[in-house]
């Protein structure tokens, strides 16, 4: 018979709670959403002894029962609600032996809501070095639970709570503390007013803050109005009751909880007068935000390049091995093309996880808010809209998520507004590539122009969002209660193993998320520009045959082949002889004159391409917002990469290797093939002034559709992501022509 | 003018006596900011804002609206 059990893990933040979940699911999870709020919901299945799982729901971190944010009251909802599918037959309540203090409180408040309540003491490996012991024995007894000591990083205690989870029925349902202590004629009234009702459920609902839970409410009292006392009232008593529980919790440490100060080595301490000092704390910010980036930069190419390499040649090899035709050319240029153009991302998306996960995991990242609380304030944005601001420079749709975590709604909103400006990895790619054709590849101060340039935007992208953050912070007018609490957990060795999901889990999500959009833009586009309606396209080959006998070939195939004669004519006067093939007498003036014939047909295939393309769906599109574009230095081709990267900024360079590539069957790189591009003047196409042009474009413009769906269901509204594309873009295209302008 | 957590120097530490509930987050009493208690000032950042305290064992950082209005007895000798 398989049996399952309901498990929630509850807990403060930095318990290490994510480490129980993943020790006890392993890689059996999955990331998903409560339905309607955007609220992460992390799933995932233990198997216990036989027949027997438990399906683990990780609640998010939460010091209370009393909310103040959409996450902390995901908790409260589920654990109000006992008719709810994923309400939990036992909760588990991960604490750390370091704050056991201050976790007890969270874990008196689920045990008054009578659910069965197993406590996890975590982080068990810091008690030696910390001089503490505990008397488990008592304090199962006085909390009248069952404990489970766990050190997830030495992977101990796990079997035991995974027992204890198994027989959850043992499990003592009592109630820590009698809350009408704090006011006992007032929950007479209540008592009266709800017979049967939970007194203790009761009052949590009442002090729930009604920006949240408003459902609830009205479930419980429906129309029948109950009077209830002042907000100040209510904190009056939220305070009286806060301070009963910790009478509570004192005694029974007292009893339990002894700390040797003497034997206890503390690393904070002495990082924390570093790494928050008013100097070096900022300058150390400073050097690991750069470290990351010239890493990223570095790393990532040798991977990128292997990547790019092998899709290369796997699209050949499908060319060269399957039947020439439509199907073939579906799967070569449109397919194999796509994917390779997202697997490319993964080793930055990657490199970039690893590092925001490290920083997380060691706790240096509350320094960082404390360290940017008060930078960001006159900007409207709080110490903490640093964290999405910096995750934004991976992606902005995990970014406009990770806003969740403040409090205030206004500094939320204006994060997630401004959020999309920072350099996100998808811009990468597009930055990248334009960088190595336009920026040359000099050094200053040992850093290379190229680098620079990149660093370079990237600030300007913090600067436009904090510009930006300035401006929302005097337009928006809505009421601010501001509130500002950060916990500075101890420094923590990163636990590898949670690095390591971190990263897959993002990576996955790009993937699957982004990688969907990509993938089907790609094969779209390839459609779009290998078919037409037009006799022009259908004929093209018929004309262009005729053009050339007519009236030879174009400037461009002359100086092509003129170049590659004279390359050729070198190559024989710098080496005695070429080596001629076995039994074959061949003169030099043959080859040459072979060369000459297999040249002549290669550019007339590559303009009947170029023809094709130009009348293909796809070229008539581009033709159409040419001239919108032509101000800012792009020629038509570049206007359909930047129409179709509206889906997502990376998908410009998959465009435009498609449009190139297309009918194209020359082997070079999509870089080779655009620092190639000519203007009908000659002078290549991409120059440093519609380099910079194009670069500042992509820097500004809210080209991606995820990001704009993503903020609509943090707001709630298309307001707020109609806004942005409009003002965003509106700004890109002011700030691209005013530089092409003055550059060219 | 009353001695509050934002007068402590840094290492300065003080007892937490008495504070407006109104003005102080539900979040900083749970947390184990409540009279009778302990605070040390650990670190002030630039422009005397975030203050970076340690009350109870526990290390929160909040602004400096909210310190001030959290009266301390001060802790001779140390």
């Amino acid at each position: 018979m398989s049996k399952h059990i309901k498990v929630a893990l509850i807990g403060n933040p930095n318990t290490g709670k994510t480490s129980v979940f993943n020790s006890l699911t392993g890689l059996k999870q999955k990331v998903g959403n409560y339905p309607g709020i955007t609220v992460e919901k992390k799933q995932g299945v233990c198997k216990l002894s036989r027949g027997v799982k438990a399906h683990i729901l990780d609640l998010p971190g939460t010091y209370s029962l009393n909310t103040t944010s959409l996450d902390e009251s995901v908790v409260v909802e589920l654990l109000l609600n006992r008719n709810a599918p994923d309400f939990p037959d036992v909760a588990v309540v991960i604490s750390d032996v370091e704050n056991l203090k201050r976790n007890l409180l969270l874990f008196t408040q689920i045990k008054d809501l009578q659910i069965p309540a197993i406590l996890v003491i975590n982080m068990s490996d810091r008690m030696e070095r910390k001089g503490i012991s505990l008397d488990i024995g008592v304090l199962e007894q006085k909390l009248d639970t069952r404990v489970a000591l766990v050190s997830t990083r030495r992977n101990t205690g796990i079997d035991q709570l995974k027992q204890l989870i198994e027989n959850y029925r043992d499990i003592p349902v009592s109630r820590s503390i009698d809350v009408s202590l704090i006011d006992p004629p007032y929950f007479r009234r209540l008592e009266k007013t709800f017979p049967g009702e939970d007194l203790y459920k009761l009052w949590v609902v009442i002090t729930q803050d009604v920006n949240f839970t408003p459902l609830q409410k009205k479930e419980l009292f429906g129309d029948a109005s109950f009077e209830t006392k002042s907000r100040e009232e209510l904190k009056k008593l939220q305070h009286k009751e806060t301070i009963l529980r910790y009478q509570f919790i004192n005694g029974i440490l007292k009893e339990t909880y002894k700390v040797d100060w003497k034997a206890a080595k503390g690393l904070r301490g002495n990082l924390d007068k570093i790494l928050t000092h008013k100097v070096f704390g900022y300058l150390i910010f400073f050097v690991i935000l750069l470290t990351i980036f010239q890493a990223i930069y570095d790393w990532s190419s040798i991977p990128m390049d292997f990547i790019d390499a092998s899709f290369a040649s796997a699209s050949e090899w499908v060319k060269d091995t399957l039947p020439e035709g439509a199907f073939t050319n579906l799967i070569a240029e449109g397919i194999i093309a796509g994917i390779g153009g997202i697997v490319i991302f993964i080793p930055q998306i990657a490199f970039l996880f690893l590092f925001i996960a490290i920083l997380e995991e060691s706790g240096y990242m509350s320094r960082v808010v404390f360290l940017m609380d008060r930078v960001m304030r006159p900007f409207g944005l709080s110490g903490k809209s640093v964290v999405p601001l910096i995750s934004g420079t991976a992606c902005a749709i995990p970014a406009v998520m990770a806003t969740r975590n403040i409090e205030n709604w206004k500094e939320r909103l204006i994060t997630i507004l401004v959020t999309p400006f920072t350099t996100c990895s998808a811009r990468l790619p597009v930055y990248l590539i334009i960088i190595a054709l336009v920026i040359p590849q000099g050094r200053f101060l040992g850093l290379g122009y190229q680098a620079l340039t990149l660093m370079l935007l990237y600030l300007i992208g913090f600067g436009a969002a904090i510009l930006a953050a300035w401006v929302l912070n005097r337009i928006l007018k809505i009421p601010n209660r501001s509130f500002f609490v950060v916990e500075m957990p101890n420094y923590k060795w990163p636990l590898w193993k949670n690095v390591f999901f971190t990263v897959v889990e993002k990576t996955r999500s790009f993937v699957y998320g982004a990688g969907k959009i990509i993938l089907a833009i790609s094969i779209v586009l390839w459609f779009l520009g290998s078919n037409g309606f037009s006799e022009e396209f259908k004929n093209a080959e018929q004309i262009v045959t005729e053009r050339v006998e007519t009236q030879g070939l174009s400037a461009n195939s002359q100086a092509f082949m003129a170049e590659k004669l004279e390359e050729y004519r070198a190559s024989l006067s710098d080496s005695p002889a070429p080596a001629a093939p076995a039994g074959a007498v061949m003169h030099p003036q043959d080859s040459l004159q072979r060369l000459q014939a297999d040249l002549r047909t290669r550019v007339i295939n590559q303009e009947i391409a170029s023809h094709r393309l130009e009348h293909s769906f796809i070229g008539q599109m581009g033709k159409l917002i040419e001239p919108l574009v032509r101000p800012l230095g792009y020629d038509w081709k570049i206007g359909i990469a930047v129409l179709t990267s509206f889906a997502a900024r990376e998908v410009f360079v998959g465009t435009l290797a498609t449009i190139y590539s297309v009918g194209n069957d020359e082997e070079e790189t999509i870089k080779n093939r655009m620092a190639a591009e000519v203007r009908n003047d000659g002078t290549p196409l991409f120059n440093l002034a519609s380099g910079i042009s194009l670069l500042l474009f992509y820097a500004f413009a809210m080209q991606c559709m995820s990001t704009l769906a993503v903020v609509k269901r943090e707001t709630n509204t298309w307001k707020w992501p109609m806004f942005q594309l409009a003002f965003m873009s509106t700004f890109a295209y002011i700030v691209a022509f005013t530089a092409y302008q003055i550059l060219s | 003018m009353s001695f509050t957590i934002a007068h402590l120097r840094r290492g300065e530490k003080g007892i937490i006596r008495e504070f407006n509930e109104a003005s102080v987050p539900i979040k900083l009493l749970e947390l184990g900011c409540l009279p009778g208690n302990e605070v040390e000032l650990v670190q002030v950042a630039p422009l005397k804002d975030p203050i970076y305290i340690n009350v109870n064992g526990t290390h929160i950082a909040i602004r400096r609206s909210v310190a001030l209005q959290i009266e301390l007895e001060p802790i001779e000798g140390i």
